[in-house]
């Protein structure tokens, strides 16, 4: 073929077609990266977090009569909301998954307030707990309604009785083979808690939390101004329950007010904004600086055309056919971003490295890489065709005039 | 000379509509993208209390756990303790101070059939708002003396006092909160500071609190944290809200203003000597970890700044290397193409140094074109930038452009266009006379 020639007529004009490569390599830089980051943030977001997302919302009351009786009031209010038609169940809680603020508490394997082993997520509930978060119970059993006690609003009392997620166990017990229920560990040196059933999963508040799979549920009720409910419907009738829910609440007592109304799926989003604005504009960015480098190749093939008339309409007179004048222009392009894609795997690694050791992201899949060298030779191919073919298009009888 | 390079500039620009078009474009897109996230960057890291950087001081002691530092490897709490809160402020050992924390009140509007609503507060005291420069419409902050007498005033924000009052003068009105009745004191004008230096723990990308009330009342009264509560030791069982109070759970901010370096080593003395203190009665088991940050150093030290901006802005500027190599690649194409008519110039007696002149006044017209049309897509960045942050609302105030940023971006393009024009322009300089002038 003609690589010879070709790569001999490039070797006379290295300066720009080095422009090139070395643009077409910046851009597979960029482009791996950004694809990385946005794989890594698109996994982040699709982690199920335990609870039936889609059918469950929450509201908050928050009573400002100091006379009101917190105890009497959240009775009333679950009484009402568990009455509801469509409502499938509904607890009074602090926090629900991905809300992004909660309790988390330092455990320990034995008594004591040293050095913790590891930490969880607390979620405060009392035997409806499990049933309204709609959480997959792989071992053990639910709390019995007289395992659940009130307290004051201090943290100052733990119960005796925990239901854990799978993965807070085996963070807590690495060495455990078997059911992990009936293993005590302790919030203190005075609080044991013992567990009595392990969830596959619920997720913890805090969506950037290393440990967001390890939660628990506690059966205490806190006494406070403050309640939140969480409430699970019946497929499909969430968003007409949570207008509902609300008017009732309202109604139902004026000495407090309702608020925070907002549904599971709302708090996810809420979550995920920033990684979810990450790839979007990740997403932009690849668009672009592909469109960008798209273009620049086109200009230069162009250019490159207009400069070369006479030599190809002479090349023609002696003979070219038209598809081996296009052949000789997408050839070159093919060379030029062949170095540039190979630059640019080279580069695309060590800028993945950087990343790496300064902002702490996963390093990229192996396979981004050839795709994206790939990607960047069609993108280089199909930028040169147009020109290629108008050089094509270029009349033999150019050759005989003079400038 | 000037004048006319600027027309043959134009003429140039002129001959190759599509490709300046390209050139300019990429400029701006690239300038576009950098600036963008540059301003993002330049609003989430500003210091709004700069004036007073070297005079306001963020306290912190380290009263944690022996066995496990508050973070690794021996950071001390990023907050302090009621206990430890209420004896330094009591000493009064600053020219001002102030303990703060994030709470929220049910404000009950008057008239039968207003409906009550919670807004943000923020439990402080008197200090809090000479310290930090808060500006007022009406009346002022409390007295000093109410700090200590618990007395139910409030100040209201600019926005909840339009609210309430319809933006009228409410100093001496009364308010009721929580079914508790309150004297207005004072409202604020417009206060905003972006990022919310002066409590960044409870994430200092948020408006400021709508209501202000003194902290001794806010304690004796039993009000909430809203912000982060962090503990190490157990509180005592059955101790209620005595036992937190007397507990050693972080909750509360502590600013002090001390007004020249000896009154921060003084301060510094003084928090030690407390410490110490306080080691003799049990507590604070770590070895002595105390400092005074200024705001800067506070929000440095908190890492205000998202780390998906850094990435973001490093991304930005390769993305603004490849438009540049882009622009550099056509103007050398251009300056190619054009060996003719610079050879015919060289012959007809321009110096290089002319050449030069004429090329980086036309490498300067695509600069400025492009800085022009880059400060438009910047606007347009953040605009969708702000789109994609629609759910929070905050957004709008981190997507302001000043116009030092304008001013920057007109730079930056114009420095770009300039660097990419040094190796066309160097290769058409060094165009021998009258070589191009033979026939192909």
């Amino acid at each position: 073929m003609e690589f010879g020639p070709i790569w001999r007529a490039m070797m006379r004009n290295k300066g720009g077609y080095l422009l090139i490569a070395l643009q077409i390599a910046v851009t597979m830089a960029v482009m791996v990266n950004a694809f990385a980051i946005m794989q890594e943030r698109s996994k982040k977001m699709s982690r199920p977090s335990g609870i039936d997302d889609a059918n469950t919302f929450s509201l908050v009351s928050v009573s400002f009569n100091p006379e009101l009786d917190a105890k009497t009031l959240v009775q009333e209010d679950l009484d009402l909301l568990r009455g509801l038609p469509g409502v499938a169940n509904a607890v009074e809680t602090n926090s629900f998954p991905l809300r992004q603020g909660g309790w988390s508490e330092g455990l320990h394997r034995e008594p004591g307030v040293g050095k913790s082993v590891s930490s969880s997520a607390i979620y405060f509930v009392d035997e409806h707990g499990l049933d309204t978060f709609a959480l997959n119970l792989v071992d053990g059993q639910n709390f019995a309604p007289d395992q659940v006690s009130w307290d004051s609003d201090s943290p100052d009392f733990w119960p005796a009785t925990v239901i854990v997620t799978q993965a807070l166990a085996e963070d807590l017990f690495p060495e455990h083979e078997g059911s992990y229920v009936g293993k005590t560990f302790w919030f203190n040196d005075e609080n044991p808690a013992n567990i009595v059933g392990v969830v596959e999963r619920m997720q913890a508040p805090w969506p950037t939390w290393t440990g967001i799979e390890r939660s628990m549920l506690v059966p205490l009720r806190r006494e406070s101004e403050f309640a939140r409910y969480v409430i699970r419907t019946e497929p499909g009738y969430r968003d007409e329950l949570m207008v509902q829910a609300e008017e009732l609440l309202s109604g139902s007592n004026k000495d407090r007010i309702i608020r925070g109304l907002g549904s599971a799926e709302e708090a996810r989003k809420l979550s995920y904004l920033g990684d979810a604005a990450m790839i979007k504009i990740l997403s932009f960015i690849i668009l672009l600086l592909t469109a960008i480098t798209g273009l620049g190749i086109v200009g230069l093939a162009s250019f490159s055309v207009a400069r070369r008339t006479r030599q190809i309409g002479i090349r023609r007179a002696l003979g070219a056919t038209k598809p081996a004048i296009v052949r000789y222009f997408m050839l070159e392009n093919f060379l030029v971003s062949s170095v540039g894609v190979i630059a640019g795997g080279v580069l695309a690694v060590g800028l993945n490295i950087v990343m790496v050791q300064a902002f702490a992201l996963t390093p990229l899949a192996w396979y981004v890489i050839p795709v994206a060298m790939i990607v960047l030779w069609v993108v280089g191919q199909v930028a040169v065709a147009g020109p290629a073919r108008r050089a094509s298009g270029i009349s033999p009888a150019i050759a005989t005039r003079s400038i | 000379m000037f004048r006319y390079y600027l027309k043959l500039g134009t003429l140039s620009i002129r001959a190759n509509p599509m490709l300046s078009a390209l050139m300019v474009a990429a400029i701006a897109v690239g300038i576009g993208a950098c600036m963008t996230i540059f301003t993002v960057r330049h609003v989430m890291s500003g210091n709004p209390i700069e004036s007073k950087n070297d005079q306001l001081y963020h306290v912190q002691v380290d009263n944690w756990n022996p066995d496990d530092p508050y973070d690794e490897p021996d950071g001390a709490p990023v907050q302090v303790t009621y206990v430890d809160a209420k004896a330094l402020f009591d000493a009064g050992r600053a020219f001002r101070q102030t303990t703060s924390f994030k709470t929220s009140r049910v404000v009950q509007p008057d008239g039968e059939d207003a409906r009550p609503y919670q807004e943000d507060a923020r439990a402080t005291t008197a200090d809090f708002f000479p310290m930090f420069e808060v500006p007022f419409l009406y009346g002022a902050a409390w007295d000093r003396s109410s700090d200590e007498t618990q007395d139910h005033v409030v100040v209201l924000s600019r926005e909840l006092n339009e609210k309430l009052y319809g933006g009228e003068d409410s100093v001496g009105r009364t308010l009721m909160l929580n079914d508790a009745a309150y004297r207005v004191s004072g409202v604020l004008d417009t206060w905003n500071p972006v990022p919310k230096y002066y409590d960044v723990n409870n994430n200092p990308f948020e408006a400021p609190a709508q209501l202000f009330l003194p902290f001794s009342l806010a304690i004796a009264s039993g009000f909430d944290n809203n912000g982060n509560t962090s503990c190490w030791k157990p509180i005592e069982e059955g101790s209620g809200r005595e036992g937190f109070l007397a507990s050693e759970c972080i909750w509360i901010q502590m600013w002090v203003e001390l007004q020249n370096a000896s009154a921060k080593q003084d301060y510094m003395d003084f928090l030690n000597a407390y410490v110490e203190e306080q080691k003799l009665l049990g507590r604070f088991p770590r070895p002595l970890n105390n400092h005074l940050r200024t705001p800067e150093e506070w929000m440095k030290y908190n890492e205000v700044v998202d780390e998906d901006v850094d990435v973001l802005l490093g991304l930005a500027i390769l993305f603004l290397v490849v438009c540049l190599l882009n622009t550099i690649g056509l103007l050398l194409a251009k300056a190619m193409r054009r060996a003719k008519d610079t050879s015919l110039r060289r012959a007809l007696g321009a110096s290089r140094a002319e050449l030069f002149k004429q090329h980086v006044i036309e490498a300067g017209m695509i600069g400025v074109a492009g800085g022009a049309l880059g400060v438009v897509m910047t606007w347009f960045g953040l605009r969708g930038i702000e789109n994609i942050f629609i759910e929070y609302e905050f957004i709008q105030h981190l997507v302001r452009m000043d116009w030092s940023m304008v001013a920057l971006a007109v730079v930056l393009a114009i420095a770009s266009a300039l660097g990419a024009a040094l190796y066309p322009t160097w290769r058409t300089c060094n165009i021998t006379p009258a070589s191009h002038l033979r026939l192909q």
